[in-house]
Formats: C-alpha cells, sequence, structure tokens
C-alpha cells in the first residue's frame, strides 16, 4: 500500500465544486449578520429619532445651563453659577410653588373623579358600555390650544359665561386671572376637563384586569360592594395608579399652554405672576429674554430633576406595595 | 459575546448614529451665497400688524420683475419670537425685515447680524427726520435700518358716547378741554358722571405709554445705558400721572380680549392712537361704528409710540437687491401711499410734505384730516433715548405692576416697589 494512499483517503462525497462551500458560507455569515445585529436595525429608528430630538437637546440644554448665553450674540463658559442663582430667585420658586399648586388643584380631583367614572363603567349592569368610554375619552381628542382659548373665554371678566352665571346668582364678576385662587382653579377645570376621561380609561382597563373570582369569593363571604372596592379594587389597582400618578406628574410639572393662553400669551402669568408655571419661566428666561438663555437652560434642567425625584418617589411607592 | 462589550457597541453605534445625524444637520447648512450680479426671482419681506404695503410691491414686481412674498404677522408678541429663531438659527429670515423701536434696540448690541446698508444704498441721511435716522444706527457705526414710520400720538375717542354723556363731540372743542393730563382727568371723570359711571380709557397703561414718550427726559436707561428706572423723574411722572387715572379706566389691558372687544361694547370712549393705531382700532370697531371714531390731539402736547425701521439680516442671500427694496419702500412716495392704505405716519421729509398726504381724511374716523393732524404732531416729537431693553422694563416690570394697582392687587407704594425690583432684572444685559 502506498503512502499516498492512506494519506489521500478517498472521500466518498466527490470535492465539493469550488462555489458550493463559499455560497453556504456567505448564507451562513449572512445568517449570523441577520441574528446578530438585525434586532438592532429593527429598534434604530426609536433610538435615532431619539438621539436627535431627545438626548440632542439634552445635552446640549445641559452645555448652555454652563454658559451665560446670549440667544442672537455670544456666550461664555460660567461653570455652575446659573444653577446657584436658581436657589436665590425668587420668582423660580414662585413658579415651583404655582406649578405645585395647580398639579395639586388638578390632579387629586381628577384621580378620584377617574376612579369614580372607572367603578362605574366597570359595572356589569350598564349598558351602551361603548357609547360612555368614548364619550369620555372625547375631551382628550381635542387640541390643547383649542381647550385653553375657549376655557379663556369662559373665564373672561367683562363677557365670560361664568361671571355671567355668577351674575344671575347675585355674586360679583371674579377677575379670574387677577388672583392666585381663581386663576390656579380656572387653569386646573382645564387640564381636568382634559384629561379625567383619559385616566378614567386607564384606571378602568387596570379594574378588567383584575380576576373575577376574587370578587365572587367576597360576595360569597357576604362583602359589600363599597368593601369589595376598599378592600379588592384598590389594593390590586394600586400600579396602574401610580402609573397613572407619574403620567401626571410629568405633564402638570411641565404644563404650559393652558397658563399662557389663559394670560392671553402673557408669559409672566399674571401681573403679579400668579400663575406662571415652571415651563414659562423656562420659556420667559430661556426664549423671551434673549439674554438669559443659559439661564434658561438651567431652569429647563431643574424641572427636569424635578420630575425624575417626583417620579422616584412614586417609584419607590410601587416597590413598596410590591413586597 | 459579553454583556459588556455588546452595550459598549450599542453605544458606540449609538454615538456614530448621533453624530451623523448631527452631520446631516450640518450638511444642511449650506453657504451657497449666489454669484454677484445675479439677480433673485424673490425676495420676502417680514412685517408684523399693517404695513400697507400690499399695492406698493405690486408696482415693485412690475418695475424690477423681482417677485416679492409679504408675510406678515398680526402681533409683535409673536412676530419677536420668530425672528430671534432666525437668527439664531442662522437661516428663515426674510430678505427685508421690520424691525419695531424696542426690538431694534435690544438688537442693537448684536449688529453683526443686520448688514450694513450704507455702502448698499445712497445716502438718505438728509431725507428722514434726523433723530429718526440716528437711531437706525449701530454703536459700531453700521446703519442697520431705513425709517419707515412713527407713532405720533393722538387720542381716538367715539363722539356718539362723548354726546350722550354731555361732553362736546368736535375735535377742536375735544382737543380744548385737555391742554394736559390734569384736564385730560376732569374730562373722564365727567364723562364717568353723565354716562352712569361708565369708563373713559381703556386702561392706565395706556397713559402711562403716552406720558411716557413725551420726551420728558431718559426713561428706564441714562445715556450710558445705566439702568435709573427707580429715581428717573420721567418714569416717575409718567407712573403718577397712570395711576392718577385708575377711577376712569376700562382696566381692559391692550391686546387682550377684553380690549379688542371693548371697541364694539363701548366699555371705554377714548384711547390713545397713535397713526399706525388707526386702522386697529377701525378694525376692532367694525363698520357699524363707522362715523362714530374721530380724532382729537393728544394732552401735553406731541408724543411718540412705536414706530419702525426696515432691515436686512446679514444670513440674506441677495444683500443688494434687499436694500433696494427697503430703499423702495421707505421712499416718499411708497410711505404716501402706506400711510393712506393703512396709517402709518410718514417719516421721510418729502412724504410728509406731500399734498395728498397733508390733504388726506380718513373716513371711517369722520373724515378726520388724519395726515393734517398727524403730520403737525411729528414736529413736536421729542425723541427719547431708550436702552437696549426698554421694551422687556416696559412690558414686565412697569405695565404688571400699573395693572396690579389698577386691578386693586396691589396698593400703589407696593406696586411701586415691584416695578422697581421688576426693572433691574428685566433690565439687565
Amino acid at each position: 500500500m502506498s503512502l499516498s494512499a492512506t494519506t489521500a483517503p478517498p472521500s466518498p462525497a466527490a470535492p465539493p465544486s469550488p462555489d458550493v462551500p463559499s455560497r453556504l458560507r456567505r448564507g451562513r455569515f449572512l445568517n449570523h449578520l441577520d441574528v446578530k445585529y438585525s434586532p438592532y436595525l429593527y429598534i434604530a429608528p426609536f433610538f435615532l429619532i431619539f438621539g436627535a430630538f431627545g438626548l440632542y437637546p439634552m445635552v446640549r440644554t445641559a452645555w448652555m445651563s454652563l454658559h451665560d448665553w446670549d440667544m442672537i450674540g455670544d456666550h461664555s463658559f460660567i461653570g455652575f453659577d446659573n444653577y446657584t442663582r436658581l436657589f436665590s430667585d425668587e420668582y423660580f420658586w414662585n413658579a415651583l410653588v404655582n406649578t405645585f399648586g395647580i398639579f395639586a388643584l388638578s390632579t387629586i380631583p381628577q384621580l378620584l373623579l377617574a376612579l369614580f367614572l372607572a367603578n362605574l363603567l366597570n359595572r356589569t349592569f350598564l349598558r351602551a358600555k361603548t357609547f360612555f368610554r368614548m364619550a369620555i375619552f372625547m375631551p382628550n381628542v381635542v387640541s390643547v390650544a383649542a381647550v385653553a382659548i375657549v376655557f379663556g373665554m369662559l373665564f373672561q371678566r367683562e363677557f365670560g359665561l361664568f361671571n355671567w352665571l355668577l351674575s344671575l346668582v347675585g355674586v360679583d364678576p371674579v377677575d379670574w386671572d387677577g388672583q392666585r385662587w381663581s386663576s390656579w382653579f380656572a387653569i386646573s377645570s382645564m387640564v381636568n376637563w382634559r384629561w379625567t376621561g383619559y385616566n378614567t380609561l386607564i384606571l378602568l382597563a387596570g379594574m378588567q384586569a383584575i380576576p373575577k373570582d376574587l370578587y365572587e369569593a367576597a360576595a360569597i363571604d357576604g362583602a359589600s360592594p363599597w368593601r369589595q372596592f376598599w378592600q379588592i379594587t384598590l389594593p390590586m389597582l394600586k400600579p396602574t395608579f401610580i402609573f397613572v400618578v407619574i403620567l401626571s406628574t410629568i405633564g402638570g410639572m411641565q404644563l404650559f399652554t393652558e397658563p399662557l393662553l389663559f394670560a392671553n400669551g402673557n408669559i409672566l402669568g399674571g401681573s403679579q405672576r400668579e400663575f406662571q408655571t415652571l415651563a414659562m419661566y423656562m420659556y420667559e428666561m430661556g426664549i423671551v429674554n434673549l439674554n438669559s438663555a443659559g439661564y434658561g437652560a438651567a431652569v429647563a434642567w431643574a424641572i427636569f430633576m424635578i420630575i425624575v425625584l417626583v417620579s422616584l418617589f412614586n417609584f419607590l411607592l410601587v416597590r413598596r406595595s410590591a413586597k | 459575546m459579553s454583556v459588556t462589550t455588546r452595550r459598549t457597541r450599542l453605544a458606540a453605534a449609538a454615538l456614530a448614529a448621533i453624530t451623523a445625524i448631527g452631520g446631516l444637520a450640518a450638511c444642511g447648512n449650506d453657504d451657497d451665497k449666489p454669484a454677484a450680479g445675479e439677480k433673485p426671482a424673490k425676495l420676502v419681506v417680514d412685517t408684523f400688524g399693517e404695513f400697507g404695503y400690499d399695492e406698493i410691491v405690486k408696482q415693485y414686481e412690475k418695475d424690477t420683475g423681482i417677485k416679492v412674498e409679504l408675510r406678515k404677522t398680526a402681533q409683535l408678541a409673536e412676530y419677536r419670537p420668530k425672528l430671534v429663531r432666525y437668527l439664531a438659527t442662522g437661516k428663515g429670515a426674510a430678505d427685508v425685515t421690520a424691525l419695531e423701536e424696542g426690538i431694534l434696540n435690544e438688537f442693537k448690541p448684536n449688529a453683526r447680524n443686520w448688514a450694513d446698508l450704507n455702502p448698499l444704498v445712497s445716502d438718505h441721511s438728509k431725507e428722514f427726520l434726523p433723530w429718526k435716522w440716528e437711531l437706525g444706527k449701530a454703536p459700531d457705526g453700521r446703519l442697520i435700518g431705513l425709517p419707515t414710520d412713527v407713532g405720533s400720538l393722538a387720542v381716538c375717542y367715539r363722539k356718539d358716547l362723548f354726546q350722550a354723556a354731555g361732553l362736546p363731540t368736535e375735535r377742536d372743542q375735544v382737543s380744548a378741554l385737555w391742554p394736559d393730563w390734569q384736564g385730560f382727568h376732569d374730562a373722564g371723570l365727567k364723562y364717568k358722571q353723565g354716562s352712569g359711571g361708565k369708563a373713559f380709557i381703556d386702561s392706565i397703561t395706556a397713559v402711562s405709554n403716552g406720558v411716557m414718550f413725551q420726551g420728558n427726559g431718559d426713561l428706564f436707561y441714562d445715556k450710558e445705558d445705566n439702568i435709573i428706572a427707580d429715581t428717573s423723574p420721567a418714569v416717575k411722572n409718567a407712573w403718577d400721572t397712570a395711576t392718577s387715572m385708575a377711577d376712569i379706566s376700562a382696566k381692559a389691558q391692550t391686546w387682550s380680549p377684553e380690549w379688542s372687544g371693548g371697541f364694539k361694547q363701548g366699555t371705554f370712549a377714548a384711547t390713545f392712537c397713535p397713526s399706525w393705531m388707526l386702522g386697529i382700532v377701525s378694525e376692532n370697531s367694525g363698520p357699524a361704528n363707522k362715523g362714530k371714531w374721530d380724532v382729537a390731539s393728544v394732552p401735553g402736547g406731541g408724543g411718540n409710540w412705536g414706530g419702525s425701521w426696515l432691515a436686512v439680516p446679514a444670513q440674506s442671500k441677495y444683500p443688494k437687491e434687499a436694500a433696494k427694496l427697503a430703499e423702495y419702500l421707505t421712499n416718499a412716495k411708497s410711505q404716501v401711499e402706506a400711510f393712506k392704505a393703512k396709517g402709518p405716519l410718514p417719516t421721510n421729509l418729502e412724504a410728509l410734505k406731500n399734498e395728498a398726504f397733508i390733504g388726506y381724511t380718513n373716513e371711517y374716523f369722520s373724515n378726520a384730516p388724519t395726515g393734517k393732524i398727524f403730520g403737525e404732531s411729528v414736529a413736536k416729537i421729542q425723541p427719547t433715548h431708550l436702552g437696549p431693553k426698554h421694551q422687556a422694563v416696559k412690558e414686565n416690570a412697569l405695565e404688571p405692576a400699573l395693572r396690579a394697582f389698577e386691578s386693586g392687587q396691589a396698593d400703589k407704594a407696593k406696586a411701586w416697589e415691584q416695578f422697581t425690583k421688576d426693572a433691574k432684572t428685566q433690565g439687565a444685559f
């Protein structure tokens, strides 16, 4: 037996023509690429858009906030001076108080009402459910500017509907945008009108995810509907509720269009800044006052930090409830 | 692949994507200036309120073959942020941009945003009101704006309401009622009495505005642009005069719905009218009130509210042609035509002497000889030095404080305190 015979084993499959393995290999390579990278490609559009319209503006704003920045002129680096200035800025704190005040006035009644409505809609005996669910969501579809303009007219001092109604029962006309309480009330009524239905639907979805047998068991044990609501619905609804609270927090901290249009477009929000919100103050400093754009950017970051803090607080509540 | 490397890669990819987008944005910023001498197909003109250019540019289009697009913004408050955006991003500005007095002053420290008109147009320095011409120059000497109009003050009043309240209605007799502000207040009280307690003027901020611009000296800034809002006698005078009028005021803030609705409802019988305001008064009052308004002189002689310039942004691709268009729009003939169309008062000396201007009567305002009335008051205007942030101090410090006093939210001393404090922050530049 020759050596060559052993070293060259007869392969049962004839040596393949040269193009087959390369095609196979390329196929395997593409497959590998597909598995490895196409998921990134699928999610890329979101990240591209987020990068351009979310991340980049945030980083840029942070950069601006470290400068003394003139919108149409020069800028110079000043470190954290803008942030230290925030702490002694009376109007920043005023805007903070206004924002939280309007937030409380709009969120608390709104969520209570939403809870009540969701509970009603969740009843099995209710007829025309879809109609009611649609109807309750309608205000949310209306554009915020339209809502603010119409409500602004209703709350006008001279020719407004509410003052006319008040005059029928002998109450003096209220200068709605002239005082803190009245302006807060007017603005939060716009927010409530627009968002109650939305929150109702989310809470309703949460309620429908609660297993029915819990209620049945409770009913057998003789628990009243009221007791079922307190001891089953509410505890089971807590995660949904926290979600709704976080959403309302973000919306409430960024409140801008309603108070601005209520003030006829005046960025001060009332002659003594009775209802100037944080977002309005940011706009005043960052956009209206050309030479304090850097400070406006610092206000923007302060709003962001406040939202993070409040949301974190809510998140901790969820964690505790989950234990 | 470990989690960390995968994360790094992802981060790298995200970073690459962001840079790519940044690069894209940079690509959009093309700086393709047209070759010199190339004729533009179209020039864009940005104005606010009513400049009355609609018919004038048609003639220009016919003469030059260059199309002109007029972009109008109703209110100055909406116009300014757009302008700021154009300047801050370096794109979007019109070739010819109208600058109101307050905006011009605010933009002057950053004069390089604007083309120097000196080499682009011939010398017009002797053709306009001298003080108006001077204000168009930046501190660095470049000529930013060509004068369009001035806001020479008068009083618009409702004849029918005056008559019902037992006041005279003829414009000369009405002017004689108020040689000074005290007389104006007395007339207001008389009107209130005769009309059963109705308000006489729209708001006290309208009064402060009128008094401030009567040339009683420096206002919020001295000549070196130091803030003197709390010590300036002219400001104090305007404050005292305005606050004394609270009892005859309808408390309707200028431009608010209460204000524009008030013209039709007759919630006030008189308001201060720079000539550009005539078009706004007639629009707010509607055709039904035609012939009920008339024009009388302002207490205490002349005064000036507003007025504008035409400027060419440095970012315009056709600065030369744009400057020529601005020159055309501000020449005597155009200014007379604009006045007849919408009421902006000429600043071109030749236009002010023009027969068609002097002889012009306004049909809506009971055929008042507005050309003559405003033409005469132009001569009385005492130019006032306005600092860089005059507008901000006026709108965001003085007027809110006055409104707080007017509506009873703050007493006089507290409102003054609010004003002087805010003036310092609003006036800083």
